[in-house]
């Protein structure tokens, strides 16, 4: 079946969402996403989003940018994370205008609370700049935007996988989906796409991420010509509940909790003997595991305490709710009474589809762009987030950015006509994919490619890493890619075909972690959440660089890089 | 230990009526449904469908009958059930199946577009945020935990008989923003929703709040927006 939109955004996230929004009621848009739209995993955001507002104490934008520099350890591009910070404090106020239900301070105006890596007055002591719904922001803004779509009328394609984007000389003219209700084939004849289709967690074994985020969107750009930028970078959380990864936000330890050893030992104070407890993510990450690895695990075991009992069933209903309610559900643990069982948790991709500030995708270092297509939110790397994000900056991101692609969308459809298809049916190569995977006669399993994928990547290409392993891992990968050609699809039918999608998000969690390895084997220093065992130092004398891949079919893909964007702060060294 | 799921099983391309299907399956204690239901199908049988995502109680895609209770196959656990390891995993009620555990949701986000879910002012905003007090944010807060997962209005007897019936998670968004100090529609509002097939359609009969697995209480919510009604008719008698 074919559709003709003048936009087709693909992911109803906030980042699609807000794009969505920004487009007005004059352009014809459809949203494509995998999930019904209230299930994409923005909703999952917990703890809050960062804007210097004020409201709570003094704070100012270039506080907020400087916290955002360093914290992505000087690999943050200072023109986009200046755009950032100082257009959070209209980001939140255009929120509220929509409906937003942020909690207030007593004088009725948006509260805020700590959040770790942000500062008052470059580096003093935490401040409060959080803007936060209790523990579910992300929820509440999700429900907020969609509800505006709902108002706006816009067309939605909810279950609807994305299969391949149709590019001709250069310019982006249109997407394939399937239709996960009835197997069919969907070409959307567009002027301008816009990915917005999230991160791609589900590549390692532990992950805070929902099954749906399994990086489609860049993967399929990638495959497109698209750069992939800084894919090394990955965040892992430091309070996952243990073994099963679930995030408890990092608003318990901004509302006071803190991370105890098998000792009841506050050992943040000796890291970061400044922020301690809300030192940055990729450092507290470390920290634990390196108690863990000295024997101060709880029993002996892999994870450590996170003590909210002496803040009160106050703070902890009306701040905390849903983390207290994860942790009651999952761990069998009242928050009120007990610590907590957490360990590090996939939860973030730094990297992604390489874009400038209005998120044109961008093929290569020489900043060439590929026309009509864009990308904006955890899948795309601007990059403001560098080596390592500060929380609460990502629904800032996907806000900011969304909406700076949605404007420059806007006015780019406005100066051409819809690019000429080639070919009888723009889904051909789809449906042959489709044919040769669901005929084939191979014995693999997709799901046992994929878990030994997550194994390979948690146990090699994590929190810390070694180069020696990563050789090895680029190999494994090499050969789990090999054994996807085998993969048999089971289950013949054309309704809700899971079986099948399966096998499809494999192939692309397999392209992105191999970016992630070559990456982190290339980059021979420690940086944000890049920690070499063989290179513990930054060294910026090098790679102060981006590194950028590009797609080179059955061959290991191509590693550039490219200078980043210093305009204010220098590097220094970077102590909390 | 072993594990019995006897799960409701349906694909309109072969089946003319639905049937029972019985997987075993080694589990653990702390085994979310939602893990049990991703190993049958990965490693027994990949023709199962059932919608998932997060996997933990917040995007709201798996609500589903099991051991004929609504819940999130992700929020429970093995150990929460004392049915000796045997789960009975059937779609939500109400419903038309699509396939297997999966329901076309369509009519119920209908009616949660036909409530105008989304802040209405008549008023311009200021340049900062409008001012709004906690205690109005609290008084509404409950509605907001909603995750659209669906389970209160499958629940809901009235919904089984009448079909147009707004039901309680399309009204439960009403009361959100009827009680919402920013929102200035509320006589729009309420006069949408006072109607047989509205508000009055509640029977107070606590099923949405029973089953609700954000611990919403629902009905209570509902009940506060039958009072404003009559306190708005006495306020119109009066004057």
């Amino acid at each position: 079946m074919n559709h003709q939109y003048d936009v087709v955004i693909v992911g109803a996230g906030l980042a699609g969402l807000r794009a969505a929004i920004e487009l007005g009621e004059d352009t014809r848009t459809a949203v494509i996403s995998k999930v019904f739209a209230t299930r994409s995993h923005s909703g999952a955001a917990q703890g809050g989003i960062g804007a210097a507002l004020g409201n709570e104490e003094e704070d100012d934008w270039k506080w907020h940018m400087f916290d955002t520099v360093k914290g992505s350890d000087y690999l943050g591009d200072q023109d986009a994370i200046e755009i950032l910070t100082r257009d959070a404090p209209r980001t939140i106020y255009e929120l509220e205008h929509m409906g937003v239900p942020f909690n207030r301070t007593g004088d009725g105006r948006i509260a805020q609370r700590a959040f770790g890596g942000h500062t008052r007055n470059f580096g003093e002591s935490p401040i409060k700049r959080a803007c936060y719904a209790a523990d579910r922001t992300g929820r509440v803004i999700l429900d907020t935007l969609w509800e505006k779509c709902l108002q706006r009328g816009i067309d939605f394609f909810n279950e609807f996988q994305i299969m391949d984007l149709t590019v001709h000389d250069g310019q982006c003219c249109g997407v394939t989906a399937y239709d996960l209700a009835n197997g069919t084939l969907h070409h959307f004849h567009s002027k301008a796409v816009l990915l917005a289709t999230g991160g791609a967690g589900k590549i390692y074994r532990t992950s805070s991420n929902a099954f749906a985020t399994t990086g489609d969107g860049m993967a399929i750009a990638f495959r497109a010509g698209a750069a992939l930028e800084d894919m090394e970078f990955v965040q892992f959380h430091p309070t996952g509940i243990y073994r099963l990864g679930i995030l408890i936000s990092e608003a318990a330890r901004g509302e006071g909790g803190v991370l105890r050893n098998n000792e009841g030992e506050r050992f943040m104070e000796q890291y970061a003997p400044v922020i301690k407890d809300l030192a940055p993510r990729d450092m507290v990450s470390r920290c634990i595991l390196r108690e863990i690895q000295s024997g101060r695990g709880i029993d002996g075991k892999d994870y450590v305490f996170l003590d909210l009992t002496h803040l009160g069933e106050e703070v902890v209903s009306k701040k905390l709710a849903e983390i207290s309610g994860f942790a009651r559900t999952y761990a069998g643990v009242d928050v009120t009474k007990e610590p907590i069982p957490v360990q590090p948790t996939c939860h973030y991709m730094m990297g992604g589809i390489a874009t400038d500030t209005d998120g044109r995708v961008l093929m290569d270092d020489k900043n060439q762009s590929i026309e009509g297509l864009y990308a904006a939110g955890e899948c795309a790397c601007v990059s403001v987030h560098g080596a390592n994000r500060l929380g609460c900056n990502s629904l800032l991101d996907v806000l900011v950015f969304g909406r700076r692609a949605g404007r420059s969308i806007r006015s780019y459809i406005h100066t051409i006509g819809f690019p000429t298809l080639h070919g009888d049916d723009p889904t051909g190569d789809t449906a042959v994919q489709i044919t040769a995977l669901m005929d084939s006669a191979g014995g693999d399993l997709s799901s046992s490619i994929r878990t030994e994928m997550q194994e390979i990547m948690m146990e090699n290409v994590s929190v810390f890493r070694h180069g020696d392993t990563l050789f090895k891992v680029m190999d494994k990968l090499r050969r789990l890619k090999e054994r996807c050609r085998n993969i048999s699809i089971k289950d013949k039918g054309r309704c809700f075909n899971r079986d099948l999608l399966d096998a499809v998000e494999v192939g692309y969690m397999l392209d992105l972690a191999e970016t992630i390895t070559l990456g982190a084997l290339n980059r021979t220093e420690s940086r944000g959440a890049h920690f070499r065992e063989d290179h513990p130092d930054r060294d910026d004398k090098h790679w102060l660089v981006h590194s950028l891949f590009r797609y080179a079919g059955p061959n290991p893909p191509n590693f550039l890089t490219k200078p980043v964007n210093i305009t204010e702060f220098e590097p220094q060294e970077r102590k909390y | 230990m072993k594990s019995t799921f006897i799960i409701y099983r349906f694909d309109p391309a072969v089946d003319t009526t639905a049937h029972y299907r019985e997987y075993s399956l080694e589990t653990e204690p702390n085994d979310k449904i939602l893990d049990c239901l991703n190993r049958i199908r990965w490693e027994q049988d990949p023709t199962l469908a059932y919608r998932f995502s997060c996997a933990h109680g917040i995007c709201g895609s798996d609500a589903l009958m099991i051991n004929g209770r609504i819940e999130l196959a992700c929020q429970k656990l093995i150990r929460d059930f004392r049915t000796a390891n045997n789960f009975v995993i059937e779609p939500l009620p109400l419903f038309n199946v699509i396939k297997d555990l999966v329901v076309d949701l369509n009519p119920f986000f209908e009616k949660h577009r036909h409530i105008r879910p989304y802040l209405i002012s008549d008023t311009d905003p200021p340049e900062r945020e409008r001012l709004q007090e906690s205690e109005n944010q609290s008084f509404f807060e409950p509605a907001l935990r909603c995750i659209l997962c669906a389970s209160c209005t499958a629940a809901c007897p009235i919904n089984r008989a009448n079909p147009d019936y707004f039901g309680p998670a399309a009204l439960l968004r009403s009361f959100r923003y009827l009680f919402d100090s920013r929102d200035t529609a509320t006589g729009s509002r309420l006069a949408q929703v006072d109607s047989p097939d509205g508000i009055w359609g509640c029977r107070t009969m606590w099923w949405c709040t029973d089953v609700c697995p954000k611990g919403i209480p629902v009905t209570k919510c509902l009940g506060q927006i039958k009072r404003l009604i009559r306190q708005k008719e006495k306020e119109n008698t009066k004057t």
